[in-house]
């Protein structure tokens, strides 16, 4: 069977077709990640995390020193397991406070990294003891239409 | 209006003797070849770059909406869903209407005013099976993969206009892409209405070349009917198409 150019064409135009639709079935993923090459992995226990995703940032002040690359639920304990990839350039105490975080009314959640005053620096695989959950609105306006009630019952015998 | 009628009736007519004697066509596969090339291959310029506009142009204007609201970025789940389950195959097929049926529709149009079509019937070649079935398989063939490669340059353009110039934060721009875009509803949706698009457009061009008035003015007519019903017919299908696939079930 003679070949011609055509069909060369033809096989590449298939070929990046179903290359195309691949890349759509796989989103591209972890491609170009933050992947730094020297990293540490430290480990969290959350209460709720909210709306926390993979590969969500890890911001301490703002900077963002690492990524969430697992999230689990632990049956022992019932809460969430994040565990967190982190640049060795950027140690941290042992007493750090790790708490889910929203950037702006709407935006994606992360994690924020608030550094203690320990001497000791965390150390690859350990755990961060200080967590704070993801606050959820709705608990949230339950507390505050509690706390009026409250307030107003209290009030009352006075009037 | 009667005329229309008619015209509708043998354009079913003629589909169904299309899709009857296709089989010779798959056996020689090789014709089949040749018009994805023209209609495929030929297309795939205007298809990827007008592809990458409308990414950068849908990135531009989500980033400058989103920002409003401190959630820029969600600007990765706005060009993703927009291209993938719409603008991706609606506008890559308009794009392949103009640029392939078009074509298509001269290409038989002009074969039968210089009465080619009838040589052919005289040699007992049947020009349905020969000439307009490989059209029609070539076109439907190509039109979802020229779908996909239109969405695939529009992320590309977005995520160039939002992460790279304008400086959104790249893990969040793909994760918040990737935990809101479902591969069987929105991907797989897309794929199917492009699956549709592409029957319907070469369905139009082959017939409106098959019927075309044998003169240089009834082949223009044609070429320019085949435009306007197929852009037309894109858009009230990805209506139904879109109302059957998305009831707000997400």
């Amino acid at each position: 069977m003679q070949r011609t150019m055509m069909d060369f064409w033809v096989g590449l135009f298939v070929m990046v077709g179903i290359g195309a639709l691949l890349f759509l079935g796989l989103k591209v993923g972890n491609l170009t990640e933050f992947q730094p090459e020297q990293s540490y992995v430290l480990v969290g226990n959350f209460e709720n995390i909210g709306g926390l995703k993979v590969r969500a940032p890890v911001k301490s002040a703002g900077v963002v020193v690492g990524r969430v690359t697992d999230i689990q639920f632990s049956v022992k304990t019932y809460d969430a397991v994040v565990t967190m990839r982190m640049d060795t350039h950027y140690q941290f105490p042992k007493d750090t406070f790790a708490s889910i975080l929203t950037s702006g009314l709407l935006g994606e959640q992360y994690i924020g990294l608030l550094p203690g005053g320990d001497e000791e620096m965390l150390k690859d695989g350990e755990k961060i003891m200080k967590t704070n959950s993801a606050m959820v609105l709705e608990d949230m306006i339950g507390r505050f239409l509690f706390d009026k009630a409250s307030e107003k019952k209290n009030s009352d015998p006075e009037i | 209006m009667v005329d229309s009628i008619w015209r509708l009736g043998c354009a079913a007519h003629f589909i169904l003797l299309v899709l009857l004697k296709s089989v010779p066509g798959f056996l020689r596969f090789r014709l089949i070849t040749r018009e994805i090339y023209y209609a495929g291959v030929l297309s795939l310029i205007i298809i990827l770059v007008s592809g990458l506009f409308v990414g950068m142009v849908l990135g531009l204007q989500g980033y400058e909406t989103l920002q409003k609201f401190g959630s820029e970025s969600a600007v990765g789940t706005l060009v993703a869903l927009s291209l993938v389950r719409e603008l991706g195959p609606v506008i890559a097929a308009l794009l392949f209407a103009s640029r392939a049926g078009s074509a298509i529709t001269a290409e038989i149009g002009l074969m039968k005013a210089t009465e080619q079509l009838a040589a052919m019937g005289m040699m007992a070649v049947d020009p349905i099976a020969r000439i307009v079935a490989p059209r029609f398989w070539g076109g439907v063939f190509s039109m979802p993969l020229l779908a996909a490669m239109f969405s695939v340059m529009g992320v590309f353009g977005g995520y160039l206009v939002t992460v790279v110039f304008i400086g959104v934060d790249e893990g969040s721009f793909w994760s918040q892409m990737q935990s809101s875009v479902d591969f069987r509803y929105d991907i797989v949706n897309g794929v199917i209405k492009s699956c549709f698009f592409g029957v319907v457009v070469t369905a139009i061009a082959v017939f409106e070349g098959f019927d075309a008035p044998p003169t240089a003015a009834g082949v223009s007519g044609a070429t320019t009917r085949t435009v306007v019903t197929s852009s037309l017919a894109i858009l009230g299908l990805d209506f139904v198409l879109t109302a059957f696939m998305f009831r707000g079930v997400s």
